[in-house]
């Protein structure tokens, strides 16, 4: 594959969209960039992102569709798969299923111009480690695979919004049935407050500063979010999936 | 983007004092611990009255955050010394709600109270009236309230004069205090419950007097020379008082007279005067300027024949989630620039619901305008006491101290739409550093919607 060969080199990225550039992940000791793969049935989508992340990632292949993208992503061993969530034969999640299988070590993002939220948890619950829609910008997409290729998980304010619902308390189908594991099935009160920071925009430089805490305790609150959305059998989150098939 | 705003249209934080904005610095979100709060307590910050955290004028929560020491102690402290000394630390309450200020205020009540010629004429009245009814239970013999006639006297004209003269935010809690018992909607659950059972207390204290006084029937004796007694002061007095309730009254209505001229002008500047504004903005683009005039015109006389505001989502939207997301999609098309909307939970629309959306819009709309970001984050939550929005850009921000008193924009579409309804509004900006707009209303009916799938 041609892409990605421009020998500038820079790894900081983010320069110019506030927060997260220096202290982000992303800065690699190696200087070596991560290998993408994306996986959109939109050709043009696909050449936009290649343009847009020239020279900050290498893009390795790319797939239309997901019995392609199953047989590609086995072949060149990318490090992050960037996926649209809608494929035409079938959703993402098969494919998170399908590549998690043989080489469990391959880290998904999500990528969706949809705000549905049973697409977005369908995929996450399969294994995503993270979601951001299409309007998102060059530098900011760079950096949130630099933090899935480091094992973060990226929340955008769309699925901090998501989760803060589908953990909503109280929430009345909730109350008459008894949860297997309290612990997986409610977020703490620290994770709800870097959740809503989120969903109001906030970085995770951004709400390390706003909470008085590190960067990487921002980034641990927002893992354990993720795990518990990925395992949770919550009523909500157990509902989305099963409209997807997921369960 | 660049040129400097030059109609009425800025950020315009000034109305504010230093105090209050900068506690909202550290403490922008109920939700967080009150990491201010903790800090300033036991400080040598002058004492004030708390806004926040407040029963009756604040002045136990303010002591509280000056001293460190729990706002229950103080309360507790207030009810039973005012019961010691039979009420005369009542008088001292009521003289520090007039005359300590409250947070963030530069002013005490008063010194306004000083000057409200017509509260002090009320107060007088009120007092003839008091001492009637005080002369007629000496002379039916209740010592217990005759011991209490000066603290009395005393809180029932400090109480006028405060109702008259407290600022706009102050009265609108106070009113949602005085509405009757158990139709306050305003009011929280736990102070009606308190107000009905203090009712109760004095009720029951009182039917026990009547009932042990029962048996001295010579007090039937005097009776007929009270009721001429009475009969002549309140001949003599009465037009006076009839005059002071007639006065009382008219200056209610010219109250709600103005509050809907207020109501009136933010309407206006949110259609009509934005709308000029992007017509001079676009000036060369005909095209434009037609379809701006035509949407506007539009407007109007939705507004004037049939009667649907400007400006609200009066018949477009149901929900708080509909409302936000009718927010973006006004917001991208008429400025071009992407709104990141996120809802969590829903409610149905009411007025007061209408109200925070009218200045999210707002706030929404300046953010496109005046930051010159290319994206607004809108975040909606929906709680069960309350709902907040957030508006955020990482735009050129400014710097609230150098706008200048006069804009109008944030100041009376955003900050007084909500404070008359209970709600709050703070921004917190610094130039390059973006700006962030975070607006409350509390809830009067509790439900929460399902979101819809």
């Amino acid at each position: 594959m041609t892409g990605a060969t421009a020998s500038s080199g820079s790894v900081s990225a983010g320069t110019g969209f506030a927060g997260t550039g220096a202290a982000g992940p992303g800065s690699r000791a190696d200087g070596k960039r991560t290998r993408v793969f994306l996986v959109d049935d939109h050709g043009m989508f696909r050449s936009g992102v290649r343009s847009e992340l020239a020279g900050e990632v290498d893009i390795v292949g790319e797939a239309g569709d997901v019995a392609p993208a199953i047989a590609e992503i086995a072949e060149c061993a990318p490090e992050v798969v960037l996926l649209d969530v809608h494929l035409p034969g079938g959703g993402g999640q098969d494919v998170v299923g399908a590549v998690k299988a043989s080489n469990p070590e391959v880290k998904f993002l999500a990528l969706s111009a949809s705000d549905a939220p049973e697409d977005v948890i369908a995929v996450i619950r399969a294994g995503a480690r993270g979601y951001v829609t299409k309007t998102i910008s060059g530098p900011e997409l760079v950096d949130a695979i630099r933090r899935v290729a480091a094992g973060d998980a990226v929340f955008s304010p769309r699925l901090a919004g998501f989760v803060l619902d589908a953990f909503a308390s109280g929430s009345a189908p909730e109350l008459d049935r008894p949860s297997f594991d309290p612990e997986l099935d409610q977020l703490t009160s620290r994770e709800r407050e870097v959740l809503r920071l989120i969903a109001r925009g906030y970085t995770y430089r951004e709400v390390a500063r706003e909470l008085f805490i590190s960067v990487k305790t921002v980034e641990t609150h927002v893992s354990s979010v993720l795990r518990k959305l990925q395992l949770s059998t919550r009523h909500q989150l157990t509902r989305w999936a099963a409209e997807r098939r997921l369960t | 983007m660049a040129e400097q705003p030059d109609d009425a249209d800025r950020w315009d934080p000034a109305d504010h004092g230093t105090g209050p904005r900068t506690a909202f610095l550290h403490n922008p979100g109920h939700w967080y611990s009150r990491v201010s709060g903790d800090g300033e307590a036991g400080s040598h910050a002058p004492l004030r009255r708390a806004r926040d955290d407040r029963l009756l004028g604040g002045v136990a929560a303010g002591l509280a955050k000056r001293t460190g020491i729990s706002v229950g102690v103080w309360r507790v402290v207030f009810v039973v010394a005012t019961i010691v000394t039979t009420g005369y630390l009542a008088i001292a309450y009521v003289l520090a709600w007039l005359f300590i200020p409250a947070e963030g205020a530069d002013r005490t009540i008063g010194a306004k109270a000083l000057t409200d010629k017509r509260g002090i004429g009320l107060a007088l009245g009120l007092t003839s009236v008091l001492i009637l009814a005080l002369f007629i239970a000496s002379a039916v013999n209740a010592p217990y309230i005759t011991s209490l006639a000066i603290p009395l006297l005393v809180c029932a004209d400090g109480l006028v004069l405060i109702s008259r003269n407290s600022p706009e935010d102050e009265m609108g809690y106070l009113r949602g205090l005085a509405e009757p018992a158990g139709l306050a909607p305003t009011s929280r659950p736990s102070r009606r419950v308190l107000r009905i059972a203090v009712a109760c207390i004095l009720a029951i204290a009182g039917l026990t007097t009547l009932v042990q006084g029962h048996d001295r029937l010579a007090i039937i004796k005097p009776l007929a020379g009270i009721v001429l007694l009475v009969g002549g002061i309140a001949l003599a007095c009465g037009p006076w008082w009839l005059r002071l309730a007639r006065e009382a009254v008219e200056e209610r209505q010219a109250r709600v007279r103005a509050e809907e001229r207020a109501e009136m002008a933010t309407r206006v500047h949110d259609s009509v005067l934005q709308t000029l504004a992007l017509i001079q903005r676009r000036a060369g683009d005909q095209q434009q300027v037609i379809r701006l005039a035509r949407a506007q015109e539009r407007e109007l006389r939705s507004w004037l024949f049939d009667g649907r505001a400007p400006g609200t989502m009066d018949g477009q939207a149901e929900t708080v989630a509909d409302g936000i997301r009718l927010i973006q999609q006004e917001v991208e098309a008429q400025h071009g620039m992407s709104v990141e909307a996120v809802t969590v939970g829903d409610c149905l629309l009411d007025d007061d619901m209408s109200a925070l959306l009218a200045a999210a819009r707002e706030a929404t709309v300046n953010a496109a305008k005046w930051s010159g970001a290319d994206v607004v984050s809108l975040f909606a939550e929906v709680e069960p006491e309350s709902v907040s929005v957030f508006v955020r850009d990482r735009g050129k921000g400014f710097d609230p101290e150098s706008v200048p008193a006069d804009r109008k924009g944030v100041a009376e579409s955003i900050k007084a739409r909500l404070a008359r309804r209970g709600g709050s509004a703070t921004i917190r900006s610094s130039p390059g550093d973006g700006t962030e707009v975070s607006l409350a209303m509390p809830r009067l009916v509790t439900d929460r919607l399902p979101r819809r799938p």
